[in-house]
């Protein structure tokens, strides 16, 4: 009979984590929502529409932005953002 | 390796003129009883009338690092303390301590190689019998289950078969470089995951390569994980960018890459699979699938990689890879993020103004002809004929590049309406910013037309072109 083959794993070998999304809070109330505009063309006026209906129920915003869609956040985008928001709001438009 | 308490070992086959020259010598030896151990390679029964231990797994020659056929070993205390190679009386008569060994037999002739040596062997031993230095986990696919379908259902290809990378296959792209296997190249997009030289190698194996592309496959990997290159970006984009690679400098004539008919297309292995090795990184390290992280639109078929080399025939031509800061006789890869390829047709031209004119109008069009103000690659890669047109009327890189880049600007009062003719005067808005637009040369020497190869976002703020010198 013929052997089998081996052959060495391509891949990082590491099974893909699932994530539960963390339960969205009950109330906005005295939380901070950060906006993170992602550079797409147009995302920002879905951003500035959200921020003024926020805004008309007293919610806190803080707004961010990465410096291009084409390339990660910067790591210290990600740290004021998890330092200072409570939820995030991501912005991909076009 | 357990070698004999005292006395001497023989390694041999019989395939071997020399080695059936001194098999008398061996029963010679045996019978005086200092020969312990007589190893074949090829035949057990060889050499006749002795106690012969088959060696046809090669284990023992392994074992012993044998490079050459007839070696001669002497132990002493279950250690080797000498060895003769080939046939030479003299120091056959010194290691065996018989005076009078041979005296029949010419002076000296040389061995032959030995089978653990012969090509591609040695990984297939070093596999078998040694330590490999691999950490990849070892996926053992049982008989008659095919590993190209297996390696389908795990999810490992493009779409196309890929080569099984085995571990003797692997060993053997690793010889293309000097890297340990366990260097840590950097990280793969979109996820992020860590690709080591094994890792690379792995996917290079199955991607086709040979091991003499691995260092080219090294150095465009290397130029891709650059930051302005913006790989994550380009990976992800509902754009559908794929890698395209760009290759100068002698490497690219030894490992026979081609820069003449079809540079861009199908036909030759190296242009073929260099490029499709990154893109398997992205899909195996990188986890991009369609739909998944990669979020192509449409996708194109230059994703399963593309590559060629420029055509340096020409010493008016200043080499891309020259052009962008490498030295003469220096080998290199461009790499430059694009989105599909299109072609300029201006075959009744043979004039080097008309000729700009009509490219500069092509290369408006790339995203929309009313898009202007940068933000936008193009590669215009020059065909034999149309770099004639230039070389006569006396036109270099600069000059071409200089003159489409002019003739790209228009007025922005066209942008606005579309007006796709070259602007004149005050108020001009580009086409392209600086070092978004690249030129290359290859192609054969017929035909009146150029590829234009889209790009994607470009500058600081998207994807630049990153070259990167191949180190051997």
């Amino acid at each position: 009979m013929t052997q089998g083959t081996t052959l060495l794993d391509p891949t990082s070998e590491k099974a893909g984590g699932m994530r539960r999304p963390i339960a969205p809070p009950p109330s906005l109330d005295r939380l901070t929502v950060g906006f993170l505009d992602i550079s797409k063309p147009q995302g920002d006026i879905f951003l500035d529409r959200l921020e003024t209906l926020f805004g008309e129920r007293q919610i806190k915003v803080k707004r961010f932005a990465k410096l291009t869609s084409a390339k990660q956040a910067s790591e210290e985008v990600i740290a004021d953002i998890a330092e200072n928001c409570d939820v995030v709001v991501e912005a991909l438009a076009d | 390796m357990e070698l004999p308490q005292d006395g001497l070992l023989l390694v041999l086959k019989e395939d071997c003129e020399t080695c059936r020259m001194i098999a008398p010598l061996a029963a010679e030896l045996e019978q005086r009883g200092l020969l312990k151990a007589t190893h074949s390679q090829d035949n057990p029964a060889f050499p006749s009338g002795m106690a012969v231990i088959d060696d046809s797994g090669l284990e023992t020659s392994f074992g012993l690092d044998i490079e050459t056929v007839p070696t001669l070993i002497r132990c002493e205390g279950g250690a080797e303390t000498g060895r003769v190679i080939g046939w030479h009386r003299g120091e056959w008569q010194n290691l065996t301590g018989v005076n009078d060994l041979g005296v029949d037999l010419p002076a000296e002739r040389p061995g032959c190689g030995s089978l653990s040596v012969s090509p591609g062997m040695a990984e297939e031993l070093q596999v078998s019998f040694g330590e490999t230095g691999l950490n990849a986990r070892e996926v053992d696919v049982d008989f008659p289950n095919d590993p190209i379908e297996q390696m389908f259902d795990r999810g490992w290809t493009d779409g196309l078969p890929v080569v099984p990378p085995s571990p003797t296959r692997v060993l053997r792209m690793l010889q293309g470089t000097s890297l340990a296997p366990d260097h840590v190249l950097g990280p793969i997009p979109p996820s992020g995951e860590i690709c080591t030289v094994e890792k690379a190698a792995i996917n290079a194996v199955m991607a086709g390569c040979r091991p003499e592309y691995f260092p080219v496959v090294l150095a465009a990997l290397d130029a891709a994980m650059d930051p302005d290159f913006a790989w994550q970006g380009l990976m992800s984009t509902t754009m559908g960018a794929g890698v395209c690679v760009v290759v100068n400098g002698p490497v690219a004539r030894r490992i026979g890459m081609n820069n003449q008919h079809g540079a861009l297309g199908h036909g030759n292995r190296a242009n073929a699979t260099i490029a499709r090795a990154l893109q398997l990184l992205v899909i195996n390290l990188g986890g991009a699938l369609p739909g998944g992280t990669d979020r192509s639109t449409h996708g194109h078929p230059g994703k399963f990689g593309m590559a060629f080399a420029e055509d340096e025939s020409d010493d008016a031509w200043q080499p891309l890879a020259q052009s962008r800061g490498i030295a003469p006789g220096k080998s290199a890869v461009t790499v430059f993020g694009f989105c599909g390829t299109s072609i300029n047709n201006t075959e009744t031209l043979r004039d080097a103004d008309d000729l700009t004119l009509s490219l500069a109008m092509c290369l408006n069009s790339l995203y929309h002809p009313q898009h202007a103000g940068g933000g936008i690659a193009g590669m215009l890669v020059l065909s034999g004929e149309y770099w004639r047109i230039y070389r006569e009327a006396g036109w270099d890189r600069d000059r071409i590049e200089q003159a489409l880049l002019e003739h790209t600007q228009r007025a922005a009062a066209a942008v606005e309406t579309g007006e796709t003719s070259p602007g004149k005067g005050d108020n001009l808005v580009p086409k392209f910013g600086p070092g978004d637009l690249v030129l290359a040369r290859t192609g054969s020497n017929a035909g009146l037309f150029s590829t234009i190869i889209h790009g994607w976002g470009s500058g600081p703020r998207g994807s630049q072109p990153v070259t990167r010198e191949i180190v051997p």
